[in-house]
C-alpha cells in the first residue's frame, strides 16, 4: 500500500517538475498520468505480461473506485459562485446542460460509428477485458 | 443546552477534522441513498454530497475558507487519482492503439461541439462575455479548465463550478442518453464520459467497467491536451 502510494505521489511530482521545467499548459497529475501509463506499458513490453503488479493494482483500483468523494470539497465551492449564477442563471444553465449532453452525443457517436467495421473483429478482446 | 453546544461547537468548528468528518460522513449517506435506490445514478453521491455539506455551511454560517482548510485533504487526492487513471489504461492499451484514429475523431469532435456550443448558448441567451468565457474550457479536468480560463479571460472558480455541474449531469443522464441512441459499447461511452464530463463522469463509468475506465481516462487527458492548445486559439479569434 505504502510503495503504491510512493509510486502514484512520485508520478504526480516528476509531472509538477515537467510541467514547471517545460512550462507545459498541462497540469502535473494528467502528465504523471501519461508517464506512468507509458512505465507500465514497456514494463508489459518487457515482461509480456499487461497485468499490473499486485501492491499498485488494488491501490489503484480503491481510489479509483472512491474517485467521487474526491470531487466533494471543489463541488462545494459552488457555493461561493452562487451570485453570478444566480445573476445570469438561465444562460448558465441552459449552456452547461446543452454543451454537455451534445458533447457527450457527438464524442460518443463518432466513436460508435467509426468503430463499427472492427467491431466484430474486437469481440473476444473486449470480453476478456471487461 | 444552547451554550453548552456552543462550547461543544467552537473549539470543534476550528479544526480540520470536523470538516473532514463531514465531508465523509455526506459522501457515505451519499452512497446508502444511491444504493436504496437500486443504484440509479439519478441519486448521485457526489451531487448528495455536496448538498448535504453545502447545507451545512449555510445553516452554521460557515465560510468556505474554513471548510475547504479541513476538506483539502480529501481535495488533495484528486492528483493521485488522476495518475492511478494510468492503471486501467495501460491495461488495456492493445486495445487504445487499435483505435488511436477513432479516438482522435471522437476527440475533435466532442470537444469542439462542448466549447462551441457551450459559449454559443450563453451568447445566444444574453449572458455576458465573461460566462462565456468561462463555460469554454468548462468540460476538461478541473485543474486545466481553471487554467485557461484564466489565461482567455474568464474567471476560474466560476469555470470550476460549471465544471463540477457538467460533470454531475454527464454522470447522471450518461448512460440513458446513450441508451437512447443504441450505444451500449464501453470504449464510446467511456471515452464520451471522459470528454464530455471528466473526473466526475469518469468516476461513475469506471467504477462499472475496465474498458470504459482506461477510454474515460484517455478522453480526459487528451480532452485536458487538446483544449488547453484550442481554446486560447479560438478565444483569440473571437474579439
Amino acid at each position: 500500500m505504502t510503495s503504491a502510494m510512493l509510486i502514484l505521489v512520485g508520478c504526480q511530482l516528476l509531472g509538477e517538475l515537467l510541467r514547471a521545467t517545460f512550462q507545459l499548459p498541462i497540469p502535473g497529475p494528467v502528465i504523471g498520468m501519461f508517464l506512468l501509463a507509458l512505465a507500465l506499458g514497456l514494463r508489459a513490453r518487457r515482461t509480456g505480461n499487461d497485468r499490473t503488479p499486485a501492491p499498485l493494482k488494488p491501490a489503484a483500483e480503491g481510489l479509483i473506485a472512491n474517485m467521487g468523494l474526491l470531487f466533494v470539497p471543489a463541488g462545494v465551492g459552488i457555493i461561493a459562485e452562487a451570485g453570478v449564477i444566480r445573476k445570469e442563471w438561465l444562460p448558465i444553465l441552459v449552456a452547461v446542460a446543452g454543451s454537455t449532453i451534445l458533447s457527450l452525443i457527438v464524442t460518443a457517436l463518432v466513436m460508435h460509428w467509426t468503430l463499427r467495421p472492427t467491431h466484430a473483429h474486437d469481440t473476444d478482446r473486449q470480453g476478456r477485458a471487461s | 443546552m444552547n451554550a453548552a453546544l456552543h462550547h461543544l461547537w467552537t473549539p470543534l468548528s476550528a479544526t480540520p477534522l470536523l470538516w473532514l468528518v463531514v465531508t465523509l460522513a455526506a459522501y457515505v449517506i451519499g452512497r446508502q441513498v444511491q444504493k436504496a435506490c437500486g443504484g440509479s445514478p439519478f441519486a448521485s453521491p457526489v451531487l448528495i454530497a455536496i448538498l448535504i455539506v453545502g447545507a451545512t455551511l449555510l445553516g452554521t454560517g460557515t465560510s468556505y475558507d474554513t471548510y475547504f482548510a479541513g476538506a483539502q485533504f480529501i481535495h488533495f487526492l484528486l492528483g493521485p487519482v488522476t495518475v492511478a487513471l494510468a492503471v486501467p489504461l495501460a491495461e488495456n492499451f492493445a486495445l487504445v492503439r487499435r483505435h488511436l484514429s477513432s479516438i482522435g475523431l471522437a476527440l475533435l469532435a466532442g470537444s469542439l461541439t462542448s466549447v462551441i456550443s457551450g459559449v454559443g448558448i450563453v451568447w445566444l441567451l444574453g449572458g455576458s462575455r465573461s460566462v462565456a468565457l468561462s463555460m469554454a474550457p468548462k468540460a476538461v479536468t478541473t485543474p486545466i479548465a481553471m487554467a485557461v480560463s484564466d489565461q482567455i479571460g474568464g474567471v476560474p472558480a466560476l469555470t470550476a463550478s460549471l465544471a463540477i455541474l457538467g460533470g454531475i449531469l454527464a454522470a447522471i443522464i450518461g448512460r440513458h442518453m446513450l441508451a437512447r441512441f443504441q450505444i451500449d459499447d464501453w470504449r464510446a461511452h467511456g471515452l464520451a464520459a471522459g470528454v464530455a464530463g471528466s473526473g466526475i463522469a469518469a468516476a461513475q463509468v469506471a467504477a462499472l467497467d475496465e474498458v470504459g475506465a482506461a477510454f474515460a481516462a484517455l478522453g480526459i487527458g487528451l480532452n485536458g491536451l487538446l483544449t488547453a492548445l484550442l481554446v486560447p486559439l479560438l478565444a483569440a479569434l473571437w474579439r
